[in-house]
Formats: C-alpha cells, structure tokens, sequence
C-alpha cells in the first residue's frame, strides 16, 4: 500500500514534467492542416517531419527565416567559449587549491561573486566596450563575453576537484624538482579528466541556454545565437505553431542529449553552482 | 628567471583572469553605477552630466516600476515555495528504496537541460487562454482552475511562476537528495531503537538536518526570481504582456535602455537589482566560505 502510494506520487509528478514535452513533440509532428487551438492535445494523424524543415531553412512564402544558421552561429560561440574558460577555469582552480598566497582566498572570493551578479548591471559598459574593441555584434564578441563571465564557476568546479587532491602528489614532484606548472602539466592535468567533463557540459548548457548577452550583443539576424533566433519565431505571427514547436525541439535537442547521456556529470556542474561548503 | 618571478608565479597564473573580473565585473559595474547617476538618458556622444539620486526618484515615481516590484514580490512568494514543495516531496519519493528512481529522477531534473526561450515557448501555446491547460482542465472535471493566465492584469505574473516551477524545481530536487544523502544511516536506526520512525522520524531528524540545504535553495532560488527575464519575454514579450501583467525589473531594464536608450535610467533599475541580489548572495558566499576554512 504504501509503495503503492509512492509510484503514484512519482507518476503523478513524472506526469507534470511530461505534458509540455508531450505537446512539443506532438505538435512538431503534425503538418500545418491539423494544427488548431481545438485539437492540440490529440496525437497526430501521421509522422510528418515538414515541420522541421520549415523550422530549420525557413519559409519563403512568409519570408521567415529559418533557424539552420542560427544553430551554426551557437555551435560557433559555444564551443570556442567553453574551452576558454576550461582552460583557465583549470589553471584557476589548480593555483587557487595547491598554490595559495597571501590574499589569494580574496581573489577567490571577488572570482566566485561574478557568478552571482545580475548582469543586467554590466551590460552597458560591456556593449561599450565590444564596440571600442570592434568585436560588437560578432560571434567573437559573445565568446568573450562568455568566457569572462563562465570564469568564475569553472574556476569554482576545478578548484574543489584539486582540493581532493593529496598534497603529497604535489610535495612529491617538488622533490623530483618539477615546479609550478611542472606539476600541472605532468601530474595533475593527467588526473582533470572528471572535472573537465562536468566544467564542459555545465558551460557548453549555460552558453547553448544564454538569451540575455545573445540579445543584447548580436543584433545582425544571421549572426544571432540559436535562442534569440527562435524567441523571434516564436514572436512572429506568421509562423505557425507546429513549425514553432518543430524550432523549440531543435533548440532543446543538443543539450537535452547531454543531459540524457552524461546525466551524473550535469548534475555535479549543478550541484557546484550552489557553492558547496 | 628572477627569483622574486619565480616565488610570484602563482599570482602570474591567475592574473589574466583576476583583470578580466575586475574589468568586466567590477569595473563594469562600477561604470553602471556612475551612468546611473547621470542624465545620460538619450544618444549622445559626450558623457552625461551628474544629477545625484535623480533617476532613482524618476523610477521610484514610476508606476511601471512599482508595478515590476509588486509582481517580483508575487513571482517570488509563488516560485520559491513550489519549487521546495515539489523539490522535496520528489526528493523524498526517490529516495524512498524503490525500483526504478532512476528513470523519475531523469525526468525531474530534464527541464534544468534546456533553455527558458523554449520553456516559455512551450508554456505560452499551453497557457492559451482558450486552449491548452484550460481544455485540460475542463476535461479532468477541474473547469474552476480554467483561466486567463499571464494576460490577467492582478495575477498575470503568478502564472509565469507556474513554468518557472516547471524548469527550476527538478534542481531543488537535486540539492535536497544531495542534503538527504548526507544524512548518516545510524541516526534512524539509533531513533528506531528509541521508538521514533516514520513521520515523527522525519519532523525531528530529517527536516531540521534538511534546514541548511532549504536555506541555501532559498537563497539560490531567491536570486533567480530577482533576475527572471528570458522566461517573461519568451512568454508575454519584452514588454512584460498587457498592462506590464507579467513585467519584471530585468524587461523593464532592458527595454528603457536598448529600446527608449534612456540609459541612466536603466543603469539605475540594474543597480537596484544588484543591490537586492548582493544582500542575498554576500552574506550567502561569506559563511559559506567560512564554513570551508573551517573544514
């Protein structure tokens, strides 16, 4: 009785997460015809992919745009602005865990609140500042924005992994006179490969996911990030909804896979975000 | 190599991220701060001259923004609680020794994997008024939760919580099976032993143990009410819906400085956020930090 009452409760709460997953998929299938306020929560008649055509090269009837080049340009931003701040996320993390100086756990500290801000209160001088440099309204501009403002988490995730790391690894190649970044690069670089999963999933979601610094850096429609793209899709009166839901999916897609494969790795990047003590 | 290079190469190694902080952090805010206290609110290419506390009168005198704080308070006191019920009545139920957690916890915590634009893509075709959730409704007998959702002018802003629960309260889940899962096996088998189980165990054991991680998914979550924007415009537009029902800071924010270019006066709505958020969040990292020196 009782676990009876506990797989209702699971069932009953699997069932809230599920219904907009049902009506995404659902609706992306059907073709334009079926679609109507009156029947969205039947399933669709056949398996019509029509719809993602539409919402990956766009209408030319309606003169939409489609959001193929848009997941280019987020493919383009995410990955070269998640490895920046891996690389120096790691070097962070390593310096701030083994190598600690006077007033480094300040450092940490001024680090670790960037995370938290909202960046609402940097967005002006940031647009300034992209512009002086002539990066504004690029790709290369949202990967710099993405990797300063990604810094301070990976630099949080890499420093409680090198915490766990004995001391005596370090004093042992000390003694073998490796040293600083001796002792990075031949023994502990070999031992990241853990955090550098979960430093990796966790930037590569949060960037893929971004929409404010993607609205307010990128105004060119082609150069926008996949988010932006489909929020002005969605936005458009012209564009129905099958294709809409088609486009949603599409954007969902990359990272929600992430999720379902590497699932442990996701929820430890998750974890860290709320400062472990 | 000198020796003096030599000792410093710690600080050498994080320098380069050290200044990209306190440009585009510090520095950063410390500029929004300055424009917020200037006229600075048109295109133009000289900088703007002081005024002091005008802006921050001009937007406390605003209605929009009395608006924005009302619906921030609303928004709030609907979200942080729904997210630690279901956070942790799912924590809870996963927890409990049966077969096949696995699959729930995967679907719980899905929604974190994608974007706010897609969930309010998907929540605004469901929270059509005359379709989607209130069909659902009708045909499950519960016709009296039928309503207009974001577009009621009072309670507009409640029904962006409902997705904002949606997306956010698989993520408390996880904090509150971490916290569970820190709990020693020992103390319910020691409180057996005195007689204490079940719901009595979980009053006196497990929720006041829970009590540090509640607190920390408060602060968490507090944070992200303060600075909800995507999910809004993804739902009810920039401009916050009709009548600002759904309008919060951050969309105000935006639209007075990237769309009217009023940018004093936006820089002072960002300031006010980052006031807000840092008395959440300071106190928060201190002791948090403290408590791992302590360690």
């Amino acid at each position: 009785m009782r676990r009876f009452g506990i797989y209702l409760g699971l069932v009953l709460l699997a069932g809230f997460y599920l219904i907009p997953v049902y009506i995404l998929v659902v609706t992306s299938l059907k073709p334009l015809a079926e679609v109507s306020l009156e029947t969205m929560w039947n399933l669709p008649q056949g398996f019509d992919l029509a719809s993602f055509a539409q919402a990956w090269s766009g209408d030319p009837l309606t003169g939409t745009r489609g959001l193929g080049g848009n997941f280019m340009a987020s493919l383009q931003m995410a990955i070269p602005a998640t490895l920046g701040a891996l690389i120096l996320g790691s070097i962070n993390g390593y310096v701030l865990a083994k190598w600690p100086f006077r007033y480094s756990n300040l450092i940490f500290a001024l680090l670790l609140f960037g995370m938290f801000i909202p960046y609402q209160a940097v967005l002006v001088p940031l647009v300034n500042t992209l512009q002086v440099i002539g990066i504004y309204g690029t790709i290369p501009g949202l990967i710099l924005t993405h990797i300063v403002y990604g810094l301070p988490i990976s630099t949080l995730i890499f420093r409680n992994f090198y915490a766990d790391l004995p001391q005596e690894m370090i004093d042992a190649g000390q003694v073998d006179g490796a040293g600083i970044l001796g002792i990075y690069r031949h023994i502990v670089l070999p031992l990241s490969i853990p955090a550098t999963v979960v430093v990796v999933i966790w930037q590569f979601t949060q960037i893929w996911n971004d929409f404010l610094f993607g609205v307010v850096v990128t105004a060119n429609p082609a150069s926008q990030p996949l988010t932006v793209a489909l929020n002005n899709l969605a936005g458009s009166f012209v564009v129905p909804w099958n294709v809409q839901m088609a486009g949603a999916l599409i954007a969902a897609l990359p990272t929600l896979l992430i999720y379902v494969f590497m699932g442990r790795y996701f929820v430890q990047g998750l974890l860290a975000g709320s400062v472990k003590g | 190599m000198s020796r003096f290079f030599a000792r410093t190469v710690p600080f050498w190694l994080i320098l380069p991220s050290l200044l990209l902080v306190l440009i585009f952090v510090y520095g950063f805010i410390i500029n929004t701060g300055w424009i917020s206290l200037t006229d600075q609110n048109r295109l133009q290419l000289e900088a703007g001259k002081f005024v002091g506390l005008e802006n921050y009168q001009a937007l406390w005198q605003n209605p929009r923004f009395r608006i924005d704080i009302r619906n921030t308070v609303i928004f709030s006191l609907i979200f942080i609680p729904g997210c630690l019920i279901l956070g942790l009545t799912s924590a809870l139920l996963i927890q409990s020794g049966i077969k096949g957690e696995g699959i729930f916890r995967t679907i719980y915590l899905a929604p974190m994997a994608i974007s706010f634009i897609v969930t309010g893509v998907v929540w605004r075709w469901l929270m059509n008024p005359s379709a989607g959730l209130n069909d659902l409704f009708a045909a499950m007998g519960l016709g009296f939760l039928q309503n207009v959702w974001y577009t009621d002018p009072t309670w507009g802003i409640a029904a962006i919580a409902l997705p904002a629960i949606w997306q956010l309260s698989g993520y408390t889940m996880a904090l509150y099976l971490a916290g569970l899962r820190a709990i020693p096996k020992d103390i319910y088998e020691a409180a057996a032993v005195d007689g204490a189980a079940g719901f009595y165990a979980f009053r006196r054991i497990t929720f006041p143990l829970l009590l540090p991680v509640t607190l920390s998914a408060i602060i968490i979550l507090g944070h992200i009410s303060l600075k909800v924007f995507d999910l809004v415009v993804a739902i009810a537009g920039m401009g916050g819906g009709p009548g600002f029902s759904a309008d919060v800071p951050a969309t105000f924010m935006f639209q007075t400085t990237f769309q009217a270019n009023r940018f004093a006066e936006g820089s002072a709505i960002s300031i006010l956020l980052l006031l807000v958020v840092s008395l959440l969040v300071i106190p928060y990292l201190y002791f948090s930090l403290r408590q791992e020196g302590q360690r």
